[in-house]
């Protein structure tokens, strides 16, 4: 479990990108934060493995305040997926799936293995092992950054927009792919995106935020949906124009469910 | 050529002290260099002073600086060490530049998720930024090689034996032959260094080398 206790974040310019932050993320399941830039969802993030520091209040993993460990062994116990994949350019893929056992001191050899299972468990073919992440697409590059977090089998993920910079459709097979890990693994991710589809298709939670790391609601997608707490919610996540009105229509007795542009998008089941 | 048959003895003798009077200075000033342009990049006004006071280091006439040394430091008017010294610092005043412009071509993103991996500050500085300013680096060791093989040549005006002893003692003599050979054996050694530089860089940066080669395949 995480847990954020009245956080507040100063940044030396003086300005607050959240102030006064509670939230609790509860353990193997996921927690997306959403909004626009500049509304302090990766300040937030980044608290968890001490990237950022808080200027006020705590972060807490199972009761422990994060600012009493040390920040490279908290880093190494967390997996951490950036935008982009953040890759190491000089450094063979499989070198950089397993990058954080060598700096544990795990044997080249039990590297060598586990490193390879990750590969396959994240779906990257390991004829791609002894690759260079440039060689290799955006798609695999992103997919070798989720084989990297996941190697040292962490608790936690943080994953900073790590699908912002793919097309679309290589986005919708990666999204796939991390829910199906979930289903699998059970981690705890806390994911930031500023696309509230991809907030409502990955988050067992949702924290939608406004300017300043306010909370503007915080539940699960069906919940924001059923009751948007105020008018900023209800433009977020697209209820103000219609966008995301479903009505049905009968077909032969059939009800089929139409979208606000007249789409037929599926059938209802009694 | 019949010159040069006589001669090889001399000619060998000048060939192998040139080495060492060049590669000292180069190994030397490029590892000095290196913590000075880590710390350059680290720190705007380091990085100022850096290459102002390279800037100015370099403007000394090479001669000048390799004879007023000995009254400096106290070594002997003829001592090679004058101009290990100097042709070190030389490389150190261009070097630190290229380290400096090095460290800073990493990319930000790179080292901001290698810190969020776990790398502590030494592995991030030798293990992440070293490598991946490996080929500004490399380019700035091939510089200063050429550079110091031609002005270890200088050096025979201070009287240590080298290479360039050829062109003193040939225009002496009259001695085109002698001039030749010392000129081609200059030109020689400085091919020879820095193809082993290529080749050591090719060997040690090969994801480097294989950027450049999918670059180039694609466009």
């Amino acid at each position: 479990m995480i847990e954020y206790r009245s956080v507040g974040k100063t940044f030396s310019g003086g300005n607050a990108a959240v102030a006064d932050f509670d939230l609790v993320i509860p353990s193997h399941t996921t927690t997306v934060f959403v909004g626009s830039s500049g509304c302090g969802k990766t300040t937030l993030l980044r608290m968890v493995n001490r990237m950022v520091e808080p200027t006020s209040g705590q972060v807490l993993i199972d009761d422990v305040d994060v600012a009493s460990r040390n920040p490279v062994e908290l880093r190494r116990s967390i997996g951490y997926v950036m935008q982009a994949s953040g890759l190491l350019p000089h450094r063979s893929v499989l070198d950089n799936v397993g990058t954080v056992l060598r700096l544990q001191g795990v044997s080249r050899a039990e590297t060598r293995r586990r490193s390879l299972e990750l590969m396959e468990t994240v779906g990257l073919d390991t004829a791609l092992a002894d690759r260079y992440p440039h060689q290799l697409s955006g798609g695999q590059q992103q997919r070798v950054g989720v084989a990297r977090a996941l190697v040292t089998d962490p608790n936690i993920l943080l994953m900073d927009e790590p699908f912002g910079a793919v097309d679309p459709i290589v986005r919708d097979e990666l999204q796939a792919e991390l829910l199906r890990l979930q289903r699998e693994l059970g981690k705890t991710i806390v994911f930031v995106t500023h696309d509230i589809d991809e907030a409502f298709l990955l988050g067992d939670q949702v924290v939608i935020l406004a300017k300043g790391g306010q909370r503007a609601q915080v539940g699960t997608p069906a919940d924001i949906l059923a009751a948007p707490a105020n008018d900023f919610v209800r433009s977020f996540v697209g209820l103000d124009k219609g966008g995301r009105e479903l009505h049905v229509e009968e077909r032969d007795g059939v009800q089929v469910v139409v979208d606000a542009q007249g789409r037929a998008t599926g059938v209802l089941k009694g | 050529m019949r010159w040069i048959g006589n001669n090889t003895d001399l000619i060998l003798g000048y060939l192998a002290s040139h080495v060492w009077l060049s590669i000292v200075p180069t190994v030397l000033g490029f590892l000095l260099a290196l913590p000075i342009g880590w710390w350059a990049n680290r720190v705007p006004a380091v990085r100022g002073v850096v290459l102002s006071v390279g800037n100015v280091l370099y403007t000394i006439p090479s001669l000048a600086f390799i004879l007023i040394l000995p009254g400096v430091i106290g070594t002997g008017f003829l001592d090679p060490l004058n101009i290990v010294i100097a042709l070190t610092v030389y490389a150190v005043a261009v070097m630190a530049r290229f380290a400096s412009d090095g460290f800073a071509s990493v990319s930000p993103a790179v080292l901001d998720s290698a810190r969020a991996s776990g790398f502590g500050a030494a592995g991030l500085a030798l293990r992440v930024e070293l490598p991946l300013a490996g080929p500004v680096l490399l380019a700035g060791l091939r510089v200063v090689s050429v550079s110091t093989v031609s002005l270890v040549s200088v050096g025979a005006l201070a009287g240590v034996d080298n290479l360039g002893r050829l062109f003193t003692e040939g225009v002496f003599t009259g001695n085109t032959a002698e001039i030749l050979t010392g000129i081609v054996l200059v030109v020689a050694l400085a091919l020879v260094l820095d193809l082993l530089l290529v080749i050591a860089g090719r060997a040690l940066l090969p994801w480097s080398a294989g950027a450049r080669r999918v670059r180039g395949g694609v466009a």
